[in-house]
């Protein structure tokens, strides 16, 4: 696959218009997850719009990134931050082996309480 | 008033105080919540890849059922109403996944989003009525009470249009029907951590401290949500910081009927 259609395919799947984000940085401003993100919600944006994927792609934000929708809130322009995460996300998690949780790995960390949901969510966000 | 019911997964096994609650409190208030047949995990988050079709169909099933069954479905587990609600948005105004969901199903009538998807929250203020709630109630609940939001019934807001996403005030109404006193508190829509706790739990830590923390500050004796992930965040991962219940078990020990 080449480049250009790496590129074609994440502003397609993320169904956002990168190029409307005029860089006011409300969408990081408002981020609960910020602190923990190596790349901010505004440059997962801003580096689609540059195509420059491969740091997107190798970021570690995806996995923090809570779909909280606040980015998406606040942006003036209509643009959704959250939906380029995802689009990156998926594209990640979609290729073969690279699925964020291990199913080995889920009994240690199961507790009594955790919902259905919680379980759910997780395995929908970070497996294919 | 006979209303279809979307329970969800969490609310038949973790979350059985949810439903008990709420089904009770319902009947109390003159609505049958009636479960809808062979319903199926909604999938508990909104996938936002624009190609994603699979993972939408288990929610346009349940809506579908409903629009043949009085047109309303009935959710109360925030985010099975969040991803119901947002998959109905795009069956309404999204050619693409309205046509592939449709031509998969094979639904005898093609589903357009016909039918209008109601939180049990939305329930209680335009259908019940909380000046009703209010006469209904025999236990007042003299007490401080933390309204805790979080994101999936808030936002999207331009899809969800669920009260104003930055002030939101639908749960303290609620509260003040039942007779206690809504503690306004800044962390209110928040988000708590979500799904993110099975990957790296220091950050849902973080996050449900100061969400309650914050509801402490301000004077808040317990808080309530109608989220099963938000109250095992809160709960488990917020310390004993302040007790967190099911909005519903506050409704139903109102009406007197919680027992």
């Amino acid at each position: 696959m080449t480049k250009q259609e790496r590129i074609d395919n994440l502003l397609r799947l993320s169904g956002t218009d990168v190029k409307k984000c005029m860089k006011c940085g409300k969408c990081s401003g408002r981020c609960p997850a910020f602190n923990e993100m190596d790349i901010k919600p505004h440059q997962f944006v801003s580096l689609l719009a540059q195509g420059k994927i491969e740091i997107l792609l190798g970021s570690d934000a995806i996995w923090n990134c809570l779909s909280c929708m606040a980015c998406v809130e606040r942006c003036p322009r209509g643009v959704a931050p959250a939906a380029v995460v995802e689009a990156v996300r998926d594209t990640v998690v979609r290729a073969q082996g690279k699925n964020g949780l291990k199913a080995e790995d889920i009994p240690q960390i199961v507790d009594e309480f955790i919902p259905q949901q919680l379980l759910v969510s997780a395995y929908r966000k970070y497996n294919k | 008033m006979k209303i279809c019911y979307y329970p969800g997964c969490t609310l038949k096994t973790k979350a059985k105080e949810l439903d008990r609650t709420a089904r009770l409190a319902a009947a109390a208030l003159g609505v049958e919540m009636e479960e809808i047949e062979n319903w199926q995990c909604c999938g508990a988050v909104y996938p936002m890849g624009t190609d994603e079709i699979a993972t939408k169909l288990s929610a346009v099933r349940a809506l579908d059922y409903a629009k043949h069954n009085g047109g309303k479905l009935l959710t109360l587990c925030s985010a099975c109403h969040n991803v119901i609600k947002r998959t109905n948005e795009d069956m309404k105004s999204n050619a693409d996944i309205a046509f592939r969901a449709n031509n998969y199903l094979k639904l005898e009538e093609t589903y357009a989003g016909e039918t209008e998807v109601i939180h049990y929250l939305e329930m209680l203020k335009n259908e019940v009525g909380f000046d009703n709630i209010k006469k209904a109630v025999v236990n007042p609940l003299n007490r401080k009470i933390g309204a805790y939001y979080g994101c999936l019934l808030l936002r999207p807001s331009g899809i969800m249009a669920f009260d104003n996403p930055e002030n939101p005030t639908i749960i303290e109404d609620f509260i003040r029907a039942l007779g206690g006193t809504p503690v306004v508190y800044p962390f209110r829509n928040e988000c708590c951590g979500a799904y993110v706790s099975l990957k790296n739990s220091e950050l849902p830590k973080k996050k449900s401290e100061k969400i309650l923390a914050s509801a402490k500050e301000k004077g808040a004796e317990e808080v309530i949500t109608a989220c099963p992930l938000c109250l095992y965040n809160l709960q488990v991962n917020g310390g004993d910081i302040l007790p967190v219940k099911y909005f519903t078990e506050l409704l139903a020990e109102a009406l007197g009927v919680k027992a």
